[in-house]
């Protein structure tokens, strides 16, 4: 029920006490503010850590090969590992339910030309799955096909900043450039989230580098996605088969990891979510403990100013107010002070995270610190609730007191 | 207005008790100007206490206006007391962030009154006891005498059945003695009952009845000589 007089008595009595209001309210305040900066600091650790594997697909696992470490079958170390089409084809019957995604992947350096501007870039043959592996983005024309593949075609998809490098702003879609002295038509256009690195390059069809570059079925390298229903750790069950499989089937020493390895990102998503399992534990023991200590901090203050509002409650209680209204009285004081002080806490806390942004990616891996609304809700809630214990307590005990003895108090 | 019979009051004292009202009986008619004189440890206060329900008694009853009081709960003795008492201390007991006109006007809040209605209310006693200029003034801006003032005007705000006075003069100088025993004489005369306890020979002449109190019983009851005057 709305009460104006109340209000204005609880106005007032702010108002002529405004050390113990300050007093009190700074309390809450900055529990608050704490709270919401180490919530918004732990949110930021966690939003590093997602992002920075943000640049590949989460399901992603990458088959890569170099030279043997160890002895194994009467052959020696150092010799060189080569994916061919048939590891290719193998992992692709052998784990088919496991896959979402494959692509095979060479890596090739060429000068890329246009009339007068040239430049050497990285370029990648792959498969038309690459796309989803690598989250490339296509922003004109399209990306390879199977066609492109079954045909060898001389296309080529080529980065943002390629394109910005070799024709400025005019467009490049449909133009053709000599690619290591052959001619490709581009038929699209990609950006990609993973830096600058990531759009400064070019992907054509793999069995076109096969063809044109050594006339070979070799690749450098076998990108997959499982399957995303797959749990974590089946991902890397299947993962650690793969590698086992494979290393057989190549005459690999079963531990030698420099010859063959599977990079897998289950394993990262594994780690990762023990990390962030790991540090929400200790936000909410932290964020939490600062909380209570707060709630703390204002009861005590309650328990104080009660005490010396004692005499008045004596002298409200002589003129005919009920123990009730000195309670509510109280309590409505502790809550609206509480929930302002919680208020301007929270907000402090926001703007400094919203002013810290990004700056801190760099060295402290905190990237966009915030809190959610649901985390502020909560806490408001925390905040009027834990107002309201710190006040009805001792005021309902100061209430009971008897007005004599309340009167007799100073 | 006021009946009490065989009253007894003791207080815990660690393991002993001090028995302070020794059963005491007294009647008290509307609109009389009673004086209850003492030495301290005689047990005034108590009586004081006990009849505004501000305490509570052991034995004995006690009618006020009638009504039998027993086993009051904090709520019942909060509206009785804003409906039949009104109350003057020693030590004023004003709120000290509250303007003399918000003092005056706080019963009238518990009484549940309308803001605008309960200032004017407040104004008009204020005025009644010459302070109306110094309404808005706090209570240490405001000299012993005029806070004494505006506590009996915010004790008769509620226009109560008796007005209880504990030392009403107690902190005050011999003139401004004069000025409020003046006011509550004008207040006996417009046919409120009157209650004051004090250890002050001179202010209790100035009543119509003095009871004499000595180690919890009465010794003595008689009218004055400002009674037979009237």
């Amino acid at each position: 029920m709305f009460d104006l007089d109340r209000w204005r008595e609880i106005f007032q009595s702010i108002n002529k006490n405004k050390l113990r209001s300050v007093m009190s309210g700074f309390t809450v305040a900055f529990a608050i503010l704490l709270f919401t900066l180490l919530f918004g600091v732990a949110n930021g650790l966690g939003n590093f850590f997602k992002g920075a594997f943000a640049d590949d697909a989460q399901n992603s696992m990458f088959v890569r090969v170099w030279k043997t470490s160890k002895p194994y079958k009467g052959l020696q170390t150092g010799r060189r590992v080569q994916l061919k089409n048939a590891d290719y084809d193998f992992v692709a019957d052998e784990y088919e339910s496991k896959i979402e995604y494959q692509s095979a992947r060479i890596y090739k350096n060429f000068s890329i030309k246009y009339k007068s501007e040239a430049s050497n870039y990285n370029i990648r043959a792959v498969n038309p799955d690459h796309q989803f592996l690598e989250k490339t983005i296509i922003d004109e024309g399209r990306y390879l096909n199977e066609r492109d593949l079954k045909e060898k075609s001389k296309v080529i998809v080529i980065g943002r900043l390629v394109k910005k490098d070799l024709f400025g702003e005019k467009p490049a879609l449909g133009k053709r450039v000599n690619v290591n002295g052959s001619s490709f038509l581009i038929i699209g256009v990609f950006s990609d989230e993973g830096g600058d690195n990531e759009e400064r390059m070019a992907y054509m069809p793999v069995t076109t580098a096969q063809m044109m570059y050594g006339n070979n079925d070799y690749i450098s390298q076998i990108n997959l996605g499982y399957n995303p229903n797959l749990s974590t750790d089946a991902a890397i069950a299947f993962g650690n088969k793969m590698e086992r499989d494979l290393r057989k089937r190549m005459d690999i020493h079963p531990d030698d990891q420099s010859a063959l390895s599977v990079r897998n990102m289950a394993e990262a998503n594994k780690f990762i979510s023990t990390v962030m399992l790991a540090l929400f534990f200790i936000i909410t023991f932290i964020g939490s403990g600062t909380l209570i200590a707060g709630i703390i901090g204002i009861s005590n203050i309650m328990i104080f100013v009660i005490k010396e509002r004692t005499k008045e409650f004596g002298i409200r209680k002589a003129l005919g107010a009920k123990p009730g209204s000195i309670v509510a009285m109280v309590v409505q004081e502790s809550v609206l002070i509480t929930t302002i002080a919680g208020y301007i806490g929270l907000s402090l806390g926001t703007y400094i995270l919203s002013l810290i942004g990004n700056s801190l990616e760099e060295d402290y891996f905190i990237k966009d610190p915030s809190v959610s609304p649901g985390i502020v809700i909560g806490a408001t809630v925390v905040l009027i609730f834990s107002g309201l214990i710190a006040g009805y307590l001792p005021a309902k005990r100061a209430a009971n007191i008897k007005p004599i003895v309340a009167l007799r108090a100073d | 207005m006021i009946k009490i019979e065989k009253l007894h009051k003791s207080y815990p004292i660690g393991k002993d008790s001090l028995h302070v009202l020794k059963g005491i009986d007294l009647h008290i008619k509307e609109g009389e100007f009673v004086s209850i004189m003492g030495s301290s440890g005689s047990g005034k206060s108590t009586l004081l206490n006990i009849v505004g329900l501000l305490d509570g008694h052991d034995e004995g009853n006690y009618f006020l206006n009638g009504q039998l009081i027993k086993d009051l709960n904090e709520k019942k003795a909060a509206i009785l007391r804003n409906k039949f008492l009104g109350f003057v201390f020693q030590s004023f007991n004003l709120i000290s962030y509250k303007t003399a006109l918000e003092n005056v006007a706080l019963p009238l809040y518990y009484k549940g009154m309308k803001r605008k209605e309960r200032l004017v209310i407040a104004l008009e006693y204020l005025e009644k006891v010459g302070l109306k200029d110094w309404a808005n003034h706090l209570p240490n801006e405001l000299s012993g005498g005029q806070k004494q003032r505006v506590a009996i005007a915010r004790a008769l705000v509620t226009k109560p059945k008796v007005v209880l006075a504990d030392e009403p003069t107690g902190a005050l100088d011999s003139t401004t003695t004069d000025n409020v025993m003046d006011l509550l004489r004008d207040i006996n005369n417009e046919g409120m009952t009157v209650f004051v306890i004090t250890h002050e020979e001179e202010v209790a002449e100035q009543t119509k009845r003095i009871v004499r109190l000595k180690d919890g019983v009465i010794i003595s009851d008689e009218y004055t000589k400002a009674n037979k005057t009237v």
